[in-house]
């Protein structure tokens, strides 16, 4: 089953409904967690480390944490690998363009691809800013989550490429939500209007969610 | 009407291509499109120059043999096929560019004429119901409820075309083969080959080199049939309950 599944093109289409579903769930958490910040230091700060000790005594000290992040690895490699090798088919499926070139698709859906590389680019120097402090911009310190964050956001760059990256992400969410629907069978004439507006509500709100950090620290709301 | 052409030529399937500029004078308003390029023609015939290369047989908008691309949309303008349009949806001067369906599983085999017998080999895959051949059965031998009926009656009205490989940006035939497999499979009399029709039809749609679904949904904009993008979705419903059912055993 499963090589049938990644062997054809509608397989692969619905590893990436499903892993994009599996990213999407975790972002709604991730935008929630997020959100702490706005109460201060000591509950934001006491949030990240109770991520690290969820489920104990059954899971040990970090453990959950860790299971999660093999999920998302997981999710992001089957996600990007499925759409690179069903990119390089479309390309290959229509080698030459038509001479008269006509304006394609809504903004969303044109910008899949290119969105989809941004997202996995930010995805990499937000891991290296924020969880291994590699490329933070201050002082990094692993048990003072808000400080770090706030120290990221003081800068002009750590702005401007997280905000970037949300305004992709919500463009990357307002198609893919409904076409994760589409490719596996739950779309339908009646529930089409619900679907797309569920889709926009979506990102809608995950992008505000994120944007809010940000804005917070260049507001002073967060400091 | 007076119209400058912009008409892609190649003179074989190996040859480059490339667009050709053509006037013609004296075009009514209530020529069809195709009767357009037929005065283009009768017009090069007499000049020794080699008439334009193009695909068309009934001319009534029900057999699927017309396949132009005019002004960068499939079927040109107005939603149905190119031997249904007319001449009334362009004005006086314009100039009007044609071009064949692209896509690699659509090879052109002279200037307009796209060979389009990858659709006809995804037919073959599983496009078919299996029953004992003699007489017509009774009508009511076999109920099929009213919606249903109705269903694959929508899905039924695809004539092959290929507008939708040609508006895909993808060139995936996926609107194409879901018509197909969404036709048959709502039916009771496709109900013995449910299963492995959706599989079969997918795996040689993969096969031809046709791309894959971003749901652009473009195909369903350039069907001259209203065939409509849940097809696609009925269809994916179809292969993952085959593809379940399969692995089952």
């Amino acid at each position: 089953m499963a090589r049938t599944v990644w062997d054809s093109t509608v397989g692969k289409k619905t590893v990436m409904a499903v892993s994009g579903l599996v990213m999407l769930l975790y972002l709604v958490a991730h935008m929630i967690g997020n959100l702490k910040i706005f109460f201060g230091t000591e509950e934001f700060n006491h949030y990240a480390h109770w991520l690290r000790t969820v489920g104990e005594p059954f899971m040990h000290y970090e453990w959950t944490l860790w299971l999660i992040r093999v999920v998302l690895v997981v999710a992001v490699v089957a996600h990007a690998v499925s759409a690179y090798q069903l990119s390089r088919r479309d390309i290959r499926a229509r080698p030459s363009k038509y001479v008269h070139r006509k304006k394609r698709a809504d903004y969303a859906t044109r910008t899949m691809r290119w969105g989809g590389v941004i997202l996995g680019l930010f995805i990499v120097w937000h891991i290296l800013d924020l969880t291994t402090g590699t490329v933070h911009p201050g002082g990094f310190e692993s048990g003072k989550p808000y400080q770090n964050v706030v120290d990221t956001f003081s800068t002009w760059y750590g702005n401007a490429v997280y905000i970037a990256a949300v305004l992709a992400l919500g463009l990357h969410i307002r198609h893919g939500f409904w076409s994760a629907a589409q490719t596996l069978g739950a779309g339908s004439r009646t529930r089409d209007r619900a679907l797309k507006t569920t889709a926009n509500v979506l990102a809608l709100l995950l992008t505000i969610g994120f944007v809010a950090v940000p804005v917070g620290v260049m507001t002073g709301v967060v400091s | 009407m007076k119209l400058t052409l912009r008409v892609w030529r190649q003179r074989n399937a190996d040859a480059e291509g490339a667009m050709s500029t053509y006037e013609v004078d004296g075009i009514s308003q209530d020529m069809s499109f195709l009767e357009m390029l037929d005065t283009l023609n009768e017009e090069l015939i007499l000049t020794g120059e080699d008439p334009v290369a193009f695909d068309h047989d009934c001319r009534e908008g029900i057999c699927g043999a017309c396949s132009l691309v005019i002004n960068g949309d499939a079927h040109g303008p107005e939603r149905t096929t190119t031997c249904q349009l007319h001449m009334r949806s362009f004005r006086d001067g314009d100039t009007i560019d044609i071009e064949p369906w692209r896509a690699s599983a659509f090879p052109v085999v002279k200037d307009l004429v796209v060979d389009r017998s990858a659709f006809d080999r995804i037919i073959q895959a599983g496009g078919y119901i299996t029953a004992p051949t003699g007489a017509a059965p009774e009508a009511h031998a076999t109920p099929v409820p009213k919606p249903d009926a109705d269903l694959a009656f929508e899905h039924a009205e695809c004539i092959g075309c290929g507008a939708c490989v040609a508006a895909c940006p993808n060139g995936a035939a996926m609107l194409f083969t879901s018509a197909k497999v969404n036709h048959l499979n709502v039916l009771p009399q496709g109900a013995p080959e449910r299963e492995t029709r959706v599989l079969d039809m997918v795996g040689q749609m993969d096969a031809e080199g046709f791309g894959g679904c971003t749901l652009a949904g473009e195909c369903a904009t350039a069907c001259p049939k209203g065939i409509p993008l849940f097809s696609i979705t009925s269809m994916n419903k179809e292969w993952l309950r085959a593809t379940r059912r399969a692995a089952k055993g």
